[in-house]
C-alpha cells in the first residue's frame, strides 16, 4: 500500500511514459505524416493515377522536368506570388495601423478588439461566399459603397485576383493586429518618456523606438500569413474557381485540379514536393531576417 | 450480478450484430449527385422496397464534389455503394479501369439495348463508342435546352418594337442567330433586366457543355472518334465562328456572370434577371413550381435552335452501373431488372424522373406532362456528349481553361482557345497512344 502510494506521488515511470504517450504518437505520427512524405515522394517519380487500377511506373524525374517546362504552372506560380504580396502587405499595413489605434487609450477597447477579431474566426469558405455576394454588381454593397454602379469585380481578369486578396485582407489583418499588439504593449513606457524629454518627433519615436522593438512580431506574423497565402485553396475556388480563364489559379487550386479531378496522382505529388521545396526557402529567408531583428 | 450484467450486454451486441448484418445484407446503395432527380428516385425505390423487401437508399453529394468523392472511393476500391449513378463521360474510365462492371450480356439478355431510345444506350451505356459492350443502363436522360419567359416574347409592345428593329416576329427562336436578336433585345441593364443566362462556370464541365452546342450547331467536332485527330476537326473556321458567337452571347447576360452553372441559370429565371435561360432539362421542374418561381406561370422551354451545320444538344444525363467492389451484385442486378420494366418506368417518369425508355418517352401522357416534356423529346434526337475516353478529365481542364480564358476573361482570339485546345488534346491523345 505504502508502495503504491509512494509510485502515485512519483508520478508515472519513464517505461509507462514511453510506452503510453511516446510510442503511440510516434507511431501516429509515421502512419498519417512521415509514411504518405516518403511514399508521396516515391510517387513523384512515378506514372501513377490512383484510379486507374495501374501500378506506379518509375519515370525518373520526368514528372518534374515536365512541370518546370509547364509554362501554366509557373503563371500560377507568378499568381500566387503576386496575390501573397498584395495580400500579407495589405495585411501588415491594414493589422498594424489598427493596432497602433487600439494601443492607445480608447472607451470599449476589449470590446472593439474582440469585434476586430470576428473574420478571422470565420471558416473561409462562409467567408468565400459572403464576399462573392458582397462583390455582386446588383446586388453588392461593396459596389453601392464606392459607387461604383455596376462594376464587375470577380468575372473580372484583371480585378479577380485583387478582390481574393482584399478578402484575405479583411478576413486576416486581425491577426497581424493581433501580434503587433502583443509587441506594441510589450515596449517598455520609460523609453517613451526618455524620447519626450529629449523633444524627440512623433515620426522619429515610431521609427526608432516602435517600430524596431516590434519588428520581431511582425516578422511572425509575416511568416505565418506568408505560408498561409501562398497555400490559399477555399477562398480563390470559392470565389472564382480559379478564374477567368486562368487568372486567379493560384498553385493550390492547380494542385488540386491535378490531384483530384484529373487524377494525375504521380505529377501531382511531384508539384506537391515543387512546393514544399519553394515554401521551406522562403521560411528560411524569413527566420533569418527574424534571427538577424532579434539581434538588434 | 456481474456475470448476468455480462451474458446480458453480449446478447445484446450479438442481437445488434446480427440484425445488422441481416439489415445490411438486405439493403442496397445508390450513388447520386444531390439534385431533384435523385429525390424522385428515392421515392421511386420505396415501391422496390414494398415488392422485394430490399432497402434502397439514395446517397447524395453535392455536383461539385460528385466526381471527386466517386472516383476517391474507386481509388480505394471501397463498397460504400453497389450503384452508381455516373456522368456520361465516366464511361471509358469505369470501363477500362475496372470500375464498372461489365453489363453486356445481361443488357442484351433483358432487352434493353432494345427498350431504351437509341441516342441514350450510345450516350449513357456504351463504351467504347459503337462496340456493343454495355456498363450501365441508362436512367436520367437528360440535354440542354432552354427556358424563356413567355410574357415578354408574347407582350404586344415587345412584339411591335422587336419587328420594328430586326424585321420579323418575336417567337421561339428558331436559329441561334434569331437567339441572340433576341438577347440583345431584351438585354437592358438600366431594368436590371438581361438578355439570356449561359453556362460560364470553370469548375467541372460547365462552359464546356455551353459551347459544346454551338460548336455543334456550327458543324464542327469535338475530333474525330476514329482517329483521335482533332486539329482540322474543332478548330476550323465554323468552329472558331461558333465560339466567337458564344463570347457574344456572353455580353448579353447578367452582369458577374462568368462563373454560373445551372443553379445560376435557373436563378436568372426565378429572380426575373433574364429573358432565356440555358439549362439541362432536370433542373427545369423547379421552374414550374410557384413557390420556387414565382413566374412559374409565365416560363415556357424551347430546345436548342439550329446553327449552320445542324441542330445539336449537349448530352446530359446518367447511367447506373453496378460498381465492382460491391460485395452486394447480385441484389443490384435484382433492382436494375426491375427498373427497367416499363411500369416501373412509367411511375419513374410521372415522378419526374426523365426516363430513357422508348416506348414511355413517345407516349402522349410524357409528352403532354409538363411544360417542357416535348422539348426534352425533340432534344434527345439531336444529342452529342463529350469524350467519354478514360482521360476525359484531363481534356476537360483544357478545353475548360481555354473557353473560360476566351469567353469570360476576354484574353486572346477563338483561333487561340480552339487551336490550344486541339494541339493539348492531340499530345494526351499521343501519349494515350490513340493518336498515331
Amino acid at each position: 500500500m505504502n508502495n503504491a502510494v509512494a509510485a502515485a506521488r512519483r508520478g508515472m515511470s519513464d517505461l509507462t511514459i514511453r510506452n503510453v504517450f511516446i510510442i503511440p504518437t510516434i507511431t501516429f505520427l509515421i502512419i498519417i505524416n512521415i509514411f504518405p512524405l516518403f511514399y508521396s515522394l516515391i510517387l513523384s517519380f512515378a506514372d501513377f493515377s490512383a484510379v486507374s487500377g495501374d501500378p506506379p511506373e518509375w519515370i525518373g524525374i520526368r514528372n518534374y522536368r515536365e512541370l518546370l517546362r509547364d509554362p501554366h504552372v509557373w503563371e500560377s506560380l507568378y499568381l500566387t506570388m503576386k496575390y501573397v504580396l498584395i495580400s500579407v502587405s495589405g495585411q501588415l499595413v491594414v493589422g498594424f495601423s489598427i493596432a497602433l489605434l487600439l494601443n492607445r487609450k480608447i472607451p470599449a477597447k476589449g470590446l472593439v478588439t474582440t469585434l476586430l477579431l470576428l473574420p478571422m474566426m470565420m471558416s473561409m469558405a462562409i467567408v468565400g461566399l459572403f464576399w462573392k455576394l458582397l462583390y455582386s454588381p446588383t446586388w453588392g454593397i461593396i459596389n453601392y459603397l464606392l459607387g461604383l454602379g455596376k462594376f464587375v469585380w470577380l468575372s473580372n481578369a484583371d480585378m479577380a485576383l485583387l478582390a481574393i486578396a482584399i478578402t484575405d485582407i479583411w478576413m486576416w489583418s486581425p491577426f497581424v493586429m493581433l501580434l503587433s499588439l502583443a509587441g506594441l504593449s510589450a515596449i517598455p513606457q520609460h523609453l517613451y518618456e526618455a524620447a519626450a524629454i529629449d523633444r524627440a518627433s512623433g515620426w522619429f519615436t515610431f521609427s526608432r523606438i516602435t517600430l524596431p522593438l516590434v519588428t520581431p512580431l511582425l516578422l511572425i506574423a509575416v511568416i505565418f500569413r506568408t505560408l498561409e497565402a501562398f497555400k490559399t485553396f477555399d477562398l480563390a475556388f470559392i470565389m472564382t474557381g480559379g478564374g477567368p480563364g486562368t487568372a486567379t489559379e493560384l498553385i493550390a487550386i492547380k494542385l488540386y485540379n491535378m490531384a483530384f479531378p484529373q487524377w494525375q496522382t504521380g505529377k501531382s505529388c511531384a508539384l506537391a514536393y515543387i512546393l514544399l521545396v519553394m515554401i521551406i526557402g522562403i521560411s528560411n529567408i524569413y527566420i533569418k531576417y527574424l534571427n538577424k531583428a532579434k539581434e538588434r | 450480478m456481474v456475470k448476468k450484467g455480462s451474458v446480458f450486454v453480449f446478447a445484446i451486441l450479438f442481437f445488434l450484430t446480427v440484425s445488422g448484418a441481416a439489415i445490411a445484407a438486405d439493403s442496397l446503395s445508390i450513388f447520386w449527385a444531390e439534385w431533384d432527380p435523385a429525390t424522385y428516385l428515392q421515392e421511386l425505390v420505396l415501391d422496390f422496397e414494398k415488392e422485394t423487401g430490399i432497402k434502397v437508399t439514395v446517397e447524395t453529394t453535392p455536383w461539385g464534389d460528385f466526381q471527386t468523392k466517386t472516383f476517391r472511393e474507386f481509388a480505394a476500391k471501397g463498397d460504400s455503394w453497389d450503384i452508381v449513378v455516373g456522368d456520361s463521360q465516366w464511361l471509358g474510365a469505369g470501363a477500362t479501369q475496372g470500375h464498372y462492371v461489365d453489363l453486356t450480356d445481361w443488357f442484351i439478355k433483358n432487352g434493353v439495348d432494345k427498350s431504351m431510345a437509341p441516342a441514350t444506350i450510345v450516350g449513357y451505356a456504351e463504351y467504347p463508342k459503337g462496340s456493343k459492350k454495355y456498363w450501365a443502363v441508362p436512367l436520367e436522360g437528360d440535354a440542354n435546352g432552354w427556358a424563356y419567359r413567355k410574357d415578354y416574347f408574347e407582350d404586344p409592345k415587345e412584339k411591335a418594337a422587336f419587328k420594328k428593329k430586326y424585321g420579323y416576329a418575336l417567337a421561339v427562336p428558331k436559329t441561334w442567330a434569331q437567339l441572340k436578336d433576341i438577347a440583345e433585345f431584351f438585354h437592358r441593364p438600366s431594368e436590371n433586366r438581361y438578355g439570356v443566362a449561359i453556362y460560364t462556370q470553370k469548375d467541372y464541365d460547365a462552359i464546356t457543355m455551353g459551347v459544346q452546342n454551338v460548336v455543334f450547331a456550327w458543324g464542327a467536332d469535338l475530333g474525330d472518334p476514329k482517329t483521335y485527330r482533332v486539329n482540322g476537326v474543332l478548330n476550323t473556321p465554323a468552329g472558331i465562328e461558333a465560339l466567337e458567337f458564344y463570347k457574344e452571347l456572353y455580353q448579353f447576360t447578367p452582369p458577374d456572370w462568368g462563373n454560373v452553372f445551372f443553379q445560376g441559370n435557373n436563378q436568372a429565371i426565378t429572380e426575373g434577371l433574364a429573358a432565356m435561360s440555358m439549362n439541362y432539362f432536370a433542373f427545369f421542374p423547379a421552374l414550374i413550381n410557384p413557390s420556387v418561381n414565382k413566374y412559374a406561370k409565365v416560363t415556357g422551354f424551347f430546345a436548342n435552335p439550329s446553327g449552320p451545320g445542324g441542330r445539336y444538344a449537349s448530352l446530359g444525363g446518367q447511367g447506373a452501373s453496378i460498381i465492382s467492389y460491391s460485395k452486394k451484385q447480385a441484389l443490384a442486378y435484382k433492382f436494375l431488372e426491375w427498373f427497367i420494366r416499363d411500369d416501373v418506368q412509367k411511375k419513374w417518369a410521372s415522378l419526374g424522373g426523365y426516363t430513357c425508355n422508348a416506348n414511355v418517352l413517345q407516349s402522349k401522357t410524357f409528352l403532354e406532362d409538363t411544360p417542357y416534356n416535348q422539348a426534352f423529346y425533340e432534344t434527345m434526337f439531336m444529342v452529342k456528349d463529350f469524350w467519354a475516353v478514360p482521360e476525359y478529365a484531363e481534356l476537360l481542364e483544357i478545353c475548360q481553361r481555354n473557353w473560360h480564358q476566351y469567353v469570360v476573361g476576354g484574353k486572346g482570339t477563338a483561333k487561340d482557345a480552339m487551336d490550344g485546345i486541339a494541339d493539348g488534346w492531340e499530345k494526351i491523345f499521343k501519349k494515350e497512344g490513340r493518336l498515331k
